[in-house]
């Protein structure tokens, strides 16, 4: 006798049939578990939401009024005939992987993940597991993080030397995640920090949840560079050559992202600096999260998902690539 | 190599080109002289012998990182820059080094002729000891093309903030045929420019492009002549030898046997700036572009090619003349040196003036314009009567008028993702009429859409994609775009029968369906009217 799957891949998701609920769906649905607050994973429309606790705020910020409901990292809950735990992904605050459990079989939807420790997120756990279904943004051997701190003396260098030069740096990163770990490496010693609205929203959301992070100075429409000598400002990707960010003028631009590790990205994006700061895990972490997770089968749903899968079964790991709606544009890491 | 990997540095990550000059004139001043000139020879495009294979290069880097082949090469086309997927694939050094760029070209130059497990040895020896931005510049010495952001131009103004020479000056003191082994800084940049290479060129001057004449004044201020659809080209004689220089600097003369006899007729110490064109003397007119295409890159040229496609240089101006550089006399004054230098020659010379086209007003001119393609010209050129031979792109005397380009719109059919600047975006297009109910791919193009179009489309492709092959994704036919292109020719070799010259982008139509794109007997008519 054949069993179902503990997950499978539909229309609308990952579904699993023994508790009849969706892991990040891309089309609405009646229950489904969130991994974390990012547009491509929490999408608007389903009936009934499950996250931690740590994601519930974002998510309810950005998609409004809905039936949501939470439960701390570890903790197990019964879902029909399924077990169901969220575990700490390290990829954003409050991310989590979604371990499944039926009949003894265990299945782990990891969302979005790294394994660094940026001092913010709680670190991903690796888990045991039968199958793992895994992303693979960065999944090729050119991308290889360095360790969060001499990134964070890239970034204050520049800060300073911005000062000695007279110009305004101009940092772009995603608003979720990506910025408040930004404002976790930059030294606060060095001159004040200013946020754009988008930003500092959700910054003031983490900051509730008891995240330490700096003081921020949120920008108005009557804010003027004159008025904060030496600051830095942290404002979205799509802001930076904006009209918003006029005032600030001259200004260096830099943008914060995994992506930054190529030259010709870096370029394309025309910034000044580009800072190799990424919240999803480098070729290192994915081959050693996979290993650790011990799993007899890898199902690979977004980023280099042909390469990495290739890869995978050459190293005698049994894998195969899952098309989903997950994976952003580059602005979002 | 720490100095230059922080020139590098400097220059990539700043978009301002006053603070990349900055740094180019601050290396100039402070670094060993040997490292200057070898760093001015790198920006213009001279590079030291290939010592390794990219073959080679590719295996053993996938070997020392551990990588399969396959798994190296898929990065490479996500990277786009070979010198730099090896520099993030490979493992982290276990040393370092302060040996200078000077030393890693001679160690280079040394292992060329070493055997095969020598010179293995010694490039993973090499970047076991530098650093990641050390061994990108390291691997680029192997692979060559130093395109970093770093014009001719850019360097030629840093050099001249950092020695007070005058910019022109240098641009021609770095032209031609020299290498850093035949000289040094002094020679090269201080030295009184007496003893020059009797090949060295002048710097070409070039055009911008025209939009409406009505903003240049008067038309009697103007001379006007065709703008040829070849190579430009410097033809050289001096001291009983002659040379023949490509725009990009590349030295040509043995291509063009032809051009040889012009030894015997053409006086000693004359430089001709003109077009090198394939002849048809039947017609008395250059041929297609096609025919001159056939002799590009061939260094030799069986007989009947030089039959079918025999060269010659329309000469457009006058560079040189008794020995002496006239470059500073007026246009006209040039002109009508060039044009008595030319009566002398006998009928049959491969060289002849490319001619003045007399005209009244602006409209008269804008009539002969319209006649362009007839007489297998790209445009016209416009010249002020009075102005100087410059050198580089610069406003103001020289302007190019070309030819609207023909024009098809084309369904998006098949859609690949680009690399380098472009990895992450679908940059790569192939686009097809209609023949009947089918639609027939006629062409590929990849430029002409801006940074956020390349966004937009992206995702769209992300989302409409039919079916994969490998790298290429097939498409809903639904987006119609005009192609822009510069001539049409029969092709046996593609599906539609033509291929076209030049073709890009022009335009995203968003107002027109996929019906509304042109059909292969529209393109047929172009062949036949154009081709």
């Amino acid at each position: 006798m054949t069993r179902d799957p503990v997950l499978t891949f539909t229309q609308q998701g990952i579904y699993c049939p023994a508790g009849d609920f969706h892991i990040d769906p891309w089309r609405p649905v009646d229950r489904a578990l969130i991994t974390h607050g990012h547009a491509d994973h929490a999408r608007p429309g389903h009936g009934r939401y499950l996250a931690t606790d740590l994601a519930a705020p974002v998510i309810r910020h950005r998609l409004g009024e809905i039936t949501l409901d939470t439960v701390p990292y570890g903790e197990a809950r019964r879902i029909g005939g399924a077990s169901v735990s969220f575990h700490p992904a390290g990829h954003v605050p409050g991310s989590a992987q979604i371990r499944v459990e039926v009949a003894g079989e265990v299945w782990v939807a990891s969302g979005d993940y790294k394994l660094a420790d940026d001092g913010l997120s709680d670190p991903f756990e690796p888990l045991r597991c039968h199958a793992f279904i895994t992303e693979s943004t960065f999944g090729l051997p050119v991308f290889r993080w360095q360790p969060q701190a001499s990134i964070a003396d890239e970034l204050n260098d520049w800060w300073r030397a911005c000062q000695q030069d007279g110009l305004t740096p101009l940092l772009g990163a995603y608003a979720l995640g990506k910025a408040q770990r930004l404002l976790h490496m930059l030294d606060p010693e060095i001159g004040p920090i200013l946020t754009h609205g988008a930003v500092e929203a959700t910054t003031k959301i983490l900051r509730t949840q008891g995240l330490r992070l700096p003081a921020t100075v949120p920008v108005t429409p009557d804010t003027k560079a004159a008025d904060h000598p030496g600051a830095l400002v942290l404002a979205p990707p799509s802001a930076l050559g904006s009209r918003w960010a006029r005032r600030f003028a001259p200004v260096s631009t830099g943008f914060a992202s995994g992506w930054m590790a190529l030259r010709g990205i870096r370029r394309r994006r025309a910034g000044d600096r580009g800072f190799v700061v990424s919240d999803h895990a480098d070729w290192t972490g994915l081959n050693r999260a996979i290993k650790e997770t011990g799993a007899e089968k890898i199902f690979v749903t977004h980023g280099y998902t042909d390469v990495f899968t290739r890869w995978l079964n050459e190293q005698g790991i049994q894998a195969q690539v899952v098309p989903t709606a997950f994976g952003a544009d580059e602005d979002s890491e | 190599m720490k100095d230059f990997a922080a020139l590098f540095r400097a220059i990539d990550q700043s978009t301002r080109t006053t603070s990349k000059v900055a740094a180019l004139a601050d290396y100039f001043r402070t670094a060993p002289e040997e490292d200057r000139v070898w760093t001015i020879a790198l920006f213009s495009g001279r590079r030291p012998k290939r010592a390794v294979t990219t073959t080679r290069l590719r295996e053993w880097a996938a070997e020392r990182a551990n990588l399969p082949l396959w798994l190296f090469e898929d990065s490479y086309s996500v990277v786009g820059d070979l010198a730099e997927t090896i520099a993030l694939v490979l493992p982290p050094p276990e040393s370092e080094s302060d040996l200078g760029l000077s030393y890693w070209i001679s160690y280079l130059q040394d292992i060329a002729n070493a055997d095969e497990d020598t010179r293995k040895a010694r490039v993973l020896a090499a970047w076991d000891q530098l650093d990641t931005t050390e061994r990108l510049l390291f691997n680029k010495l192997m692979t060559g093309g130093f395109r970093i952001g770093v014009s001719q131009k850019l360097m030629t103004r840093a050099l001249a903030q950092a020695t007070g020479k005058p910019e022109p000056e240098l641009a021609h003191r770095l032209m031609g045929d020299w290498t850093p082994a035949s000289t040094d800084w002094h020679t090269l940049i201080e030295a009184a420019d007496s003893a020059a290479d009797a090949s060295r060129p002048y710097p070409f001057y070039l055009a911008h492009a025209l939009d409406d004449p009505e903003t240049l004044g008067t038309p009697g201020d103007w001379l006007a002549e065709w703008k040829w659809d070849g190579i430009r080209a410097q033809l050289i004689h001096r001291e009983g030898a002659h040379f023949i220089w490509s725009r990009g600097e590349e030295l040509m003369t043995d291509r063009f046997p032809e051009l040889a006899m012009l030894r015997d007729v053409l006086p000693d110490g004359t430089v001709i700036d003109g077009e090198l064109v394939a002849w048809d003397a039947d017609t008395g007119a250059p041929q297609p572009f096609a025919a001159l295409q056939k002799r590009i890159g061939r260094k030799s040229v069986p007989k009947a090619l030089l039959r079918d496609a025999p060269v010659l240089l329309l000469a457009y101006d006058l560079l040189e003349h008794g020995g002496q550089d006239i470059r500073d006399l007026p246009f006209a004054e040039r002109h009508a040196q060039l044009d008595a230098t030319l009566a002398a020659l006998p009928d049959d010379a491969p060289l002849r003036p490319s001619p003045l086209i007399a005209f009244d007003t602006w409209t008269d001119l804008a009539a002969i314009r319209a006649e362009a393609r007839a007489n297998r010209a790209e445009g016209l050129m416009l010249k002020r009567a009075d102005g100087p031979y410059l050198s580089g792109r610069k406003r103001g005397g020289w302007w190019k008028w070309k030819l609207e380009p023909l024009t098809v719109d084309g369904v998006m059919i098949y859609a690949q993702a680009g690399h380098g600047r472009r990895a992450n975006l679908f940059t790569d297009f192939t686009f097809a009429v209609w023949d009947g109910p089918d639609l027939v791919p006629f062409t590929k193009a990849y430029s002409g859409l801006s940074d956020s179009e390349f966004a937009r489309i992206t995702a769209w492709v992300n989302r409409n994609t039919m079916q994969r092959f490998g790298p290429v994704r097939q498409v809903t036919p639904h987006h119609v775009f005009e192609i822009a292109f510069e001539g049409i020719q029969q092709s046996p070799r593609h599906k539609s029968g033509v291929a076209l010259r030049f073709p890009r982008m022009a335009r995203w139509r968003e107002d027109k369906s996929a019906t509304q794109a042109n059909t292969l007997d529209d393109l047929l008519e172009l062949l036949r009217l154009y081709g």
